[in-house]
C-alpha cells in the first residue's frame, strides 16, 4: 500500500459525484475519508445516494466524476471481483442451488485455495457466527437471522480489510435486529476490520456505528460520531432526521454573548443557540429534542425565556410520558419525561409554562 | 386436551371419529371442485384419453381375418408351414366357403389389403379368388386346390399360407415388428432386407434432428431470454412482442417464408450470387433436406425455449451475480458457477417441450423436408391417409409415444423433474 495520500485514511471518496441519466446528479460531491477499523454508517431517507455510493465502493457502479481510494490507491478502474471487499446484501443473496459450506466455500476456491485450507477456513467462519451445525443445508432451509449470519460469514471467510453491508437487517424482525446489531458490532471490532454499513434505521446507526453521515439529497449532510450528530445537529434536515425533534420557525430578532434571541412567528420569544444563523432578521427553525424540554418551574433555568403551552394528550409508555403540548400555535409539541416517583403528570387541558437551557435549543436553517 | 392423550381415534365433539368428521366437512368442497373440473375433464376424456386408446389397441388388433375367414382359419391349424408344401383340400374348401361368404359381403378385399400389407401380393390373391368363388358350388364344385391355384398361382404358394396362417389370430405383434423394420420369418423375428428397412432410419433420423434443433434452440435462445430478463419492464415488453410475433403468424406461412428464403433461386441464394459469394451454378442446396428442416423448425419452436428460460431467470436476482462477483469471482465464473446453474431449470423445461414437439412435428417437414429431412411423423401420416394401413400408424405412433416417455422418465432421473418450471 505505497502512498498513501492522508495520514491514517483507509477509504477515501475525493469529488465523488454520480448521474445515472446525464441530467440529475445522484451523488454530488462526495468527500468522505475514513481510517483502518473504523465502523461508518450512511444513514439517509431512501434515494438520497448513500446505496449509491456503496455500489461505487464495491465497484458495481461507476462514478461520474471523481476518485475513489482504497488504501491509497485509487480503485476506479479495478473491477469488483478484484477489489477484495467483503459485502453483505439486503437479501443476503446466499446461492440458493449450493449449501451453506459451499457457500462459504466459493470465495476460497475462485481464489484457488487448496481443498483443506478451504474446509478449515469455512469450517472458524462458521463458528465465527455459531452456524457450526449447519455447513451441509441449503439457506431455504434456515430462518432470516440464520441466513443472516450466513451472509455475513461469507463476506468475512476471505479476510477482507474492508466490508461493505447493505441494509443487512432490514428484513428481520425487531428482536432479532437487536440481537444481531451487537453481534455484529461486536465482530467487527474484535476482527479490526472496516465497515461501511448502509442503513436507513437511524437507531440501528447510532447504535452501531463510530461515526455516522447523514445523507440527503446526494450530499453528507453531516458526518460525526453518534452522541454529536443527537446533540449537536449541523442543520434541520439531521437534527428532523436524527431522533425525535421539535420544532418551532421564527426571526431572529438579536444575538449576543453566544445566544441568539428568536421572535417565533405567533410573536413568543425564546432563546437558542445560533448555529446556522449570523445575523438579526434570517430566518431560523429551531430545534428542540422533547427529553431537553423544562416544564416544572423549580427546575427552570435561571432567566429563561418561557413559552405558554395547552396540554392535549398524555401518553404513560411505562418508563417514559410522551405529553403532546400545543406550543406557539402548533400542537405536534412533544414532551418526554422520566417515570421518576416525583415527576409530574400533566392532565389533558391543563396551561403549563414550558423553558429550557439555550444551548440545548439549535437554531437552523429555515 | 383429553382427546389428544387417549389411545383410541381423536373424536369429534360429537363423539364421531374427527377423520369422518372432517371427510365428512371436505365431501362438499370436493365434489363441488370435481363438478368444477369436469366439462375439461370430459373433454380430455372424449378427445384425448379415448382416441390414444383405440390407436394403442389398433397397433396390436388383427381380428380381420379370423373374423372373414373364420373355417379357413381353423382348417389351416393342423397345416405345419414349414413342410414346404401347399395345405391340403380341407383347407381350400374351407376358404372357398368362407370367401363365398365374404364376396356376398364384399368383405374379400379388406382382408386382402391387411395381409397385403406383410406380403405383398396377396391383395390381388383374394380379388381375383372373391370375383371367381361367388359363382361356385362350395357344397359340390370341390375339389377346390386345383380352381384356386388356376385363378392366381400364388394360392399355391406356402409362404402366402404361412403370412395367412401367422396372421389368424386375433392379436399381433405384427404391427411393431414391422414399425421396426423386422419381419416374421421361419424362425420367429427376422430383419427384413437392408433395402426395405425405413423406419429404423427415420427414427434415427427424427432424434438425431430433433435434438440438433433442441441444441440450436437452447444457444439461440440463452441469450434472448438473458436479455429479457435483465432489461427494464419497458424495453422487455417490447422485445417480448418480438419473441411472441411469430405465434401470431400461420405456422403454414412460416414454413413458406423459408422456402422463399432457402430455395436454390430463393432470397439467401440469389444475394450470395449477386455478392459474388457463390457461383450461380453452384448454388447452395438448403431446403427439402435435413438443413431446411432443421433451420424452419429451430425458427418455428424457438419461443417454446425462450419463454420457459425467460420466466426461470427472470426470479434470478441480479444480486446473485453481484455477490458472487464481490467474493471474487470473474464475471464468467459468477455466470457459469452462480447464473447458469439457477437458469438450469429453464433449459430443461425448454429443452422438454422443444424436442417433444418436435419428434411429433409434421407440417414443417412435410413441407421443406424433401426426402432426406422427413420425420416419422410424416410416415405415420402416410400410413394413415394414403395406404391406410392404420395399423401399423399406430404401432409407429405408439412406439414414439414409448420413446417420449422413456425420454420423460430419464430427464426425471437425470435432472429430476421438480426442476422444470414453465413459469
Amino acid at each position: 500500500m505505497a502512498d498513501v495520500s492522508n495520514g491514517d485514511a483507509f477509504v477515501e471518496f475525493e469529488r465523488v459525484q454520480k448521474s445515472y441519466d446525464g441530467e440529475n446528479l445522484v451523488v454530488k460531491d462526495l468527500n468522505l475519508s475514513m481510517p483502518k477499523g473504523e465502523f461508518l454508517t450512511m444513514l439517509g431517507p431512501s434515494g438520497s445516494g448513500k446505496t449509491t455510493c456503496l455500489m461505487m465502493l464495491a465497484g458495481f457502479e461507476t462514478a461520474t466524476h471523481g476518485d475513489i481510494r482504497l488504501g491509497g490507491t485509487s480503485i476506479n478502474n479495478i473491477p469488483p471481483h478484484k477489489r477484495g471487499i467483503g459485502m453483505v446484501f439486503q437479501n443476503y443473496a446466499l446461492f440458493p442451488h449450493m449449501t451453506i459450506a459451499e457457500n462459504l466455500s466459493f470465495p476460497l476456491e475462485v481464489r484457488k485455495m487448496g481443498k483443506s485450507d478451504r474446509e478449515a477456513k469455512v469450517m472458524r467462519a462458521l463458528d465465527m457466527v455459531e452456524m457450526g451445525a449447519f455447513g451441509g443445508r441449503r439457506p431455504a432451509q434456515l430462518s432470516g437471522g440464520q441466513q443472516q449470519r450466513i451472509a455475513l460469514a461469507r463476506a468475512l471467510v476471505f479476510e477482507p480489510e474492508l466490508v461493505l453491508m447493505d441494509e443487512p437487517l432490514g428484513a428481520l424482525d425487531k428482536q432479532l435486529r437487536e440481537k444481531m446489531q451487537f453481534e455484529i458490532t461486536h465482530l467487527a471490532h474484535r476482527l479490526g476490520i472496516t465497515v461501511v454499513y448502509v442503513t436507513h434505521d437511524q437507531t440501528e446507526a447510532l447504535t452501531m456505528s463510530d461515526r455516522v453521515a447523514v445523507f440527503d439529497d446526494g450530499r453528507i449532510q453531516q458526518l460525526a460520531p453518534p452522541d454529536k450528530l443527537y446533540e449537536e445537529p449541523q442543520n434541520s434536515f439531521v437534527a428532523q432526521f436524527i431522533g425525535e425533534n421539535n420544532t418551532l420557525e421564527g426571526v431572529v430578532k438579536e444575538i449576543s454573548n453566544g445566544v441568539a434571541l428568536v421572535q417565533l412567528d405567533d410573536g413568543g420569544l425564546i432563546d437558542a443557540k445560533p448555529i446556522n444563523v449570523s445575523k438579526a432578521g434570517e430566518r431560523t427553525r429551531v430545534s428542540i429534542r422533547p427529553e431537553r424540554v423544562e416544564y416544572n418551574k423549580d427546575r427552570m433555568p435561571e432567566g429563561a425565556h418561557t413559552l405558554k403551552a395547552e396540554v392535549l394528550e398524555f401518553i404513560y409508555m411505562g418508563d417514559i410520558f410522551r405529553t403532546r403540548l400545543r406550543v406557539a400555535g402548533k400542537d405536534d409539541f412533544f414532551v418526554k419525561t422520566r417515570n421518576a416517583p416525583d415527576q409530574v403528570r400533566l392532565k389533558p387541558g391543563q396551561e403549563i409554562e414550558i423553558g429550557w437551557l439555550a444551548e440545548d435549543c439549535r437554531a437552523l436553517d429555515a | 386436551m383429553s382427546d389428544t392423550t387417549q389411545s383410541g381415534p381423536v373424536l369429534a365433539a360429537d363423539g364421531t371419529p374427527l377423520k369422518r368428521s372432517l371427510a365428512r366437512a371436505l365431501r362438499m368442497q370436493k365434489i363441488r371442485a370435481l363438478m368444477l373440473v369436469a366439462p375439461l375433464l370430459l373433454f380430455v376424456l372424449i378427445t384425448f384419453i379415448l382416441p390414444i386408446g383405440d390407436m394403442l389397441f389398433r397397433s396390436v388388433e388383427n381380428q380381420i381375418v379370423s373374423d372373414t375367414l373364420p373355417r379357413t382359419v381353423v382348417a389351416l391349424r393342423e397345416w405345419d408351414a414349414n413342410s414346404g408344401e401347399a395345405p391340403d383340400e380341407a383347407v381350400y374348401a374351407a376358404l372357398a366357403e368362407d370367401l363365398k361368404i365374404a364376396a356376398a359381403a364384399k368383405l374379400h378385399t379388406r382382408v386382402g389389403s391387411r395381409l397385403n400389407y406383410e406380403k405383398p401380393g396377396i391383395s390381388s390373391m383374394f380379388r381375383k379368388a372373391g370375383r371367381k368363388v361367388k359363382k361356385w358350388d362350395v357344397e359340390n364344385g370341390g375339389p377346390f386346390k386345383e380352381q384356386f391355384i388356376a385363378i392366381h398361382e400364388g394360392w399355391g404358394d406356402p409362404d402366402a399360407w404361412r403370412t395367412i396362417q401367422t396372421y389368424s389370430p386375433n392379436f399381433t405383434n405384427g404391427y411393431f415388428l414391422n414399425a421396426a423394420d423386422l419381419q416374421k420369418g421361419a424362425e420367429g423375428a427376422e430383419w427384413r432386407p437392408e433395402d426395405e428397412q425405413i423406419y429404423w432410419v427415420l427414427f434415427k433420423r427424427t432424434m438425431f434432428m430433433s435434438m440438433v434443433i433442441t441444441i440450436s434452440c437452447i444457444i439461440l435462445a440463452y441469450p434472448v431470454a438473458w436479455i429479457l430478463a435483465n432489461l427494464p419492464a419497458r424495453s422487455a415488453n417490447m422485445l417480448m412482442i418480438l419473441v411472441l410475433l411469430p405465434f401470431w403468424t400461420s405456422l403454414l406461412v412460416r414454413t413458406s417464408a423459408w422456402k422463399v428464403m432457402l430455395q436454390q433461386q430463393g432470397v439467401i441464394n440469389e444475394t450470395l450470387v449477386w455478392l459474388g459469394l457463390v457461383a450461380d451454378e453452384s448454388r447452395l442446396v438448403m431446403i427439402n433436406n435435413q438443413f431446411g428442416t432443421i433451420v424452419a423448425m429451430t425458427h418455428i419452436l424457438l419461443p417454446f425455449m425462450i419463454l420457459p428460460m425467460y420466466s426461470v431467470m427472470q426470479t434470478i436476482q441480479p444480486t446473485y451475480l453481484r455477490a458472487a462477483k464481490s467474493l471474487g469471482a470473474t464475471n464468467w465464473t459468477a455466470f457459469w458457477r452462480v447464473y447458469f446453474p439457477q437458469s438450469v431449470p429453464g433449459i430443461g423445461a425448454g429443452s422438454i417441450l422443444v424436442f417433444i414437439l418436435s419428434i411429433g412435428y409434421y407440417i414443417t417437414p412435410e413441407l421443406v423436408g424433401g426426402t432426406k429431412g422427413v420425420f416419422i411423423s410424416n410416415r405415420i401420416a402416410f400410413h394413415i391417409s394414403s395406404s391406410l394401413n392404420w395399423g401399423l400408424a399406430a404401432a409407429l405412433g405408439a412406439i414414439l409415444l414409448a420413446v417420449v416417455l422413456v425420454l420423460y422418465w430419464a430427464y426425471d432421473k437425470i435432472v429430476g423433474i421438480d426442476n422444470v418450471k414453465l413459469g
